[in-house]
């Protein structure tokens, strides 16, 4: 902030804390021929309406006073005036919040280091890892719930983490490069292929999936899907490809819906899937213990 | 009838009535939404009965239209009688009220369609933003006008309320209603981000500091003292708090945006007004209740005092409650828990609707040429009702947002989440359920409340109303 803007916020708080003051003193000054105390000022309004001279009660001017001067205090102590940072030296982003993290990180990063050098596999299925196991389904329950569900059972565009079915892939290393350093899935929208060619297509991807739809569509469709550009991600056998994230298409579960209207949407529109990277926010011992509880739900 | 001898009874009447109606829909719809929160499943598939439409109507609806309709009534009576004139500016107090409600209309019409600007408490696009700045402009025009040719000397001190909500208003609106219009239905905030939400909470906490509190004053100032039949216990208090509230308010929005990306200053500079407010919000609550000492047993037995009175210790809570949560520390706890939505009912419901049914009680036999309400049993029975209701709605969001709150920060022993999100919501259904008690309960009342005015108003006759303005006082 300028040098100007911060004079200004000085100058408008300080004016309005002394105006209470001010305010406060001139008020409570008596005045030649005002009425005396406990009487009526002498104005009338409206018939009966009136006012009586009393003082300011002393009880409530403490209250007054006491705020005041706690909210000087405090302009002195923290930012408020400007640029003027206060004498603590105070910030919520700089000083807070780095001391928070950092009394965080000395309290709890051993508790999550102790289980580095385990393997995934181990810390998922062997009884005496009952606790990292646990440990991991907390930090689900913080950083991942939210789209994919308390349970773990997805929602329509964010993937169902327990039915074995990997759009990325479901080893270990997989599932902590997912975590670790998110993904981007892309499927790119066909409208321009025209109404009548993405109807055969969703039907023939239906019958992909072992749903009885239309048999004269699905022939037509077959043709379409390896004339108009699905095979270069979805394979030529529709099971797709783990390493674009190309859903397979032949095991009738569907992330974005499974109705005719659904899967129509998705070739006219295309579909973006967003999983944002963790490795910054959580580090890689949290990442670790993560992956052995998504890597153990899909082995339960 | 239009002429300097009598005051404009009509535009009051009319917005005395509409306020009961706005208050009835309003209220309606908000127990609409509670009982959604409560049965997530209740209105599934009908988008326009979608919580997210519904919820800017009720706070527009309640606000607005019941609030907004029982400032323009009482304002427009306590200005007439109070500076003995009749209200200036002729036609324009009937263009104010037929505004304000095209205004109304034009909001339920177009919320629940889903157009909004999505700014809280500014939900409505841009059009009906400048129709808004049009009526508000006719209505400075008309207070200011009144109090500009009053025929006595002083300007009672209700009226520097009313006068400073106007004010303010038209400034608060006019700034944040700024918009880039791209269509007829949608504009974009002429402020880029950070900026955008101070502004927005600038404008945001002013309506609470000078729609929900100024002007209630101003309200409170008329209808406690003639109720009472006793002199407003402090002219000097009145004095300080006043000046005090209207600088002081100005800059506590950002105690909402606390953390955030506001910077440091601000969120200090909100806070501590924030707290420097107290007193002089108390000022208000102090010279409303001592003015009934030595008339205390009026309470017993007249419950449109009732109402007033106990609206006064509503307000006090809740303007002590306030600066409480704007304390960051506080403030960590609360922020984005049902303690918020408590904190508000308590001043919506307890300080500001029940001001207003007080107000509304005391002029309808006024304005219809009687001597008192249909029935005095019935407004005793809508006090009591809607005490019970807000009683039972801020405690059951209370204890449903402290639990919110320390569930939401519960950690474990290494450090994550002890709970889930949707455990806490899971926890606080009894609440909902409590809540929506509360509130079928307080809109009961508005129901009674439209029995008795309407038995009222039926028994009386508009003409017999005592409209005469008397003569000018010999100083």
């Amino acid at each position: 902030m300028s040098s100007f803007w911060s004079g200004w916020i000085i100058v408008l708080t300080v004016a309005n804390i002394l105006g209470c003051f001010w305010l406060i003193w001139w008020t409570m000054r008596r005045r030649a021929g005002e009425a005396a105390q406990g009487d009526v000022t002498g104005h009338t309004w409206d018939g009966d309406l009136q006012e009586y001279n009393n003082p300011l009660p002393r009880w409530w001017l403490w209250l007054f006073y006491i705020t005041l001067f706690f909210g000087a205090g405090y302009l002195a102590l923290y930012p408020g005036l400007g640029n003027f940072g206060g004498v603590l030296g105070w910030s919520s982003t700089g000083s807070q919040y780095k001391a928070e993290m950092e009394q965080a990180a000395q309290k709890y990063d051993p508790i999550f280091q102790q289980y580095a050098a385990v393997a995934v596999a181990d810390l998922a299925s062997k009884p005496e890892y009952q606790e990292a196991r646990d440990m991991g389904k907390r930090l689900y329950l913080t950083y991942c719930m939210q789209c994919h569900g308390s349970d773990a059972g997805g929602a329509r565009g964010f993937p169902n983490l327990t039915d074995g079915d990997w759009l990325w892939g479901g080893t270990p290393e997989q599932i902590q490069v997912s975590i670790a350093n998110g993904r981007v899935a892309v499927m790119p929208a066909h409208a321009h292929l025209g109404e009548e060619k993405v109807d055969i297509l969703a039907n023939y991807v239906a019958s992909l999936a072992g749903r009885s739809v239309d048999a004269a569509k699905v022939d037509a469709g077959k043709e379409a899907f390896m004339t108009s550009g699905c095979v270069a991600c979805h394979g030529v056998d529709g099971k797709g490809n783990q390493i674009l994230g190309a859903p397979n298409l032949t095991d009738d579960i569907w992330l974005y819906g499974a109705s005719m209207g659904a899967i129509k949407q998705t070739i006219n529109g295309g579909r973006n899937g967003v999983m944002p990277p963790h490795q910054d926010l959580l580090g890689s011992d949290k990442v670790h213990l993560l992956t052995a509880y998504i890597y153990s739900l899909s082995k339960s | 009838m239009e002429s300097q001898t009598t005051y404009n009874y009509k535009v009051v009447r009319q917005f005395a009535i509409m306020t009961v109606v706005w208050g009835i829909v309003g209220m309606l719809v908000g127990v609409i939404i509670a009982a959604q929160l409560a049965l997530p499943t209740l209105t599934d598939g009908i988008s326009w009965l979608s919580y997210g439409r519904l919820r800017p109507l009720h706070t527009n609806a309640v606000i607005f239209a019941f609030g907004g309709s029982a400032l323009f009534a009482t304002s427009y009576y306590v200005v007439q009688r109070t500076c003995q004139t009749r209200l200036f500016g002729g036609p324009l107090a009937a263009f104010t009220f037929w505004g304000w409600m095209l205004i109304i209309v034009l909001a339920a019409v177009t919320l629940p369609l889903g157009i909004t600007s999505g700014k809280e408490y500014a939900e409505l696009e841009w059009p009906i933003d400048l129709l808004i700045a049009v009526v508000w402009v006719a209505y400075a025009i008309v207070f200011f006008g009144t109090i500009a040719t009053r025929k006595v000397k002083h300007i009672y001190v209700a009226n520097w309320f009313y006068g400073a909500f106007i004010l303010t208003i038209a400034v608060l609106h006019i700034v944040n209603s700024a918009f880039v219009p791209v269509s007829l239905t949608k504009g974009y905030s002429f402020y880029p981000g950070a900026i955008d939400a101070m502004v927005q909470w600038w404008y945001g906490h002013n309506a609470v500091g000078f729609f929900l509190t100024a002007g209630f004053l101003g309200m409170m100032y008329y209808f406690v003292p003639k109720q009472a039949g006793r002199p407003v216990y402090s002219y000097r208090l009145s004095v300080v708090h006043f000046w005090a509230l209207i600088s002081t308010y100005m800059w506590a929005g950002p105690h909402h945006l606390h953390y955030t990306a506001l910077p440091d200053w601000a969120q200090s500079m909100g806070m501590i007004f924030s707290l420097i407010l107290l007193a002089p919000s108390w000022g208000g609550m102090i010279n409303g209740i001592m003015t009934l000492s030595g008339a205390w047993h009026k309470l017993r037995t007249d419950p449109i005092l009732k109402f007033l009175i106990v609206s006064l210790s509503f307000y006090g809570m809740s303007t002590f409650e306030g600066p409480m949560m704007s304390i960051k520390t506080v403030n960590a706890l609360s922020h984005y828990t049902d303690w918020t939505v408590g904190h508000v009912h308590s001043g919506a419901l307890g300080w500001v609707a029940m001001v207003s049914i007080g107000a509304i009680y005391f002029l309808i036999p006024k304005l219809f040429g009687k001597s008192e309400m249909y029935s005095n049993k019935l407004i005793e029975v809508h006090f009591w009702i809607s005490t019970i209701g807000v009683v039972l709605y801020i405690a059951a969001m209370w204890i449903a947002g402290v639990m919110q709150g320390l569930m939401w920060r519960a950690v474990n022993a290494d450090g994550t989440l002890t709970y889930s999100f949707i455990e806490s919501v899971e926890r606080t259904y009894p609440f909902y359920y409590v809540r929506l008690l509360g509130g079928a309960l307080f809109l009961t009342g508005m129901f009674i409340m439209a029995y008795n005015v309407w038995k009222t108003a039926a028994a009386g006759n508009a003409k017999d109303a005592d409209d005469a303005i008397p003569a000018p006082a010999a100083h």
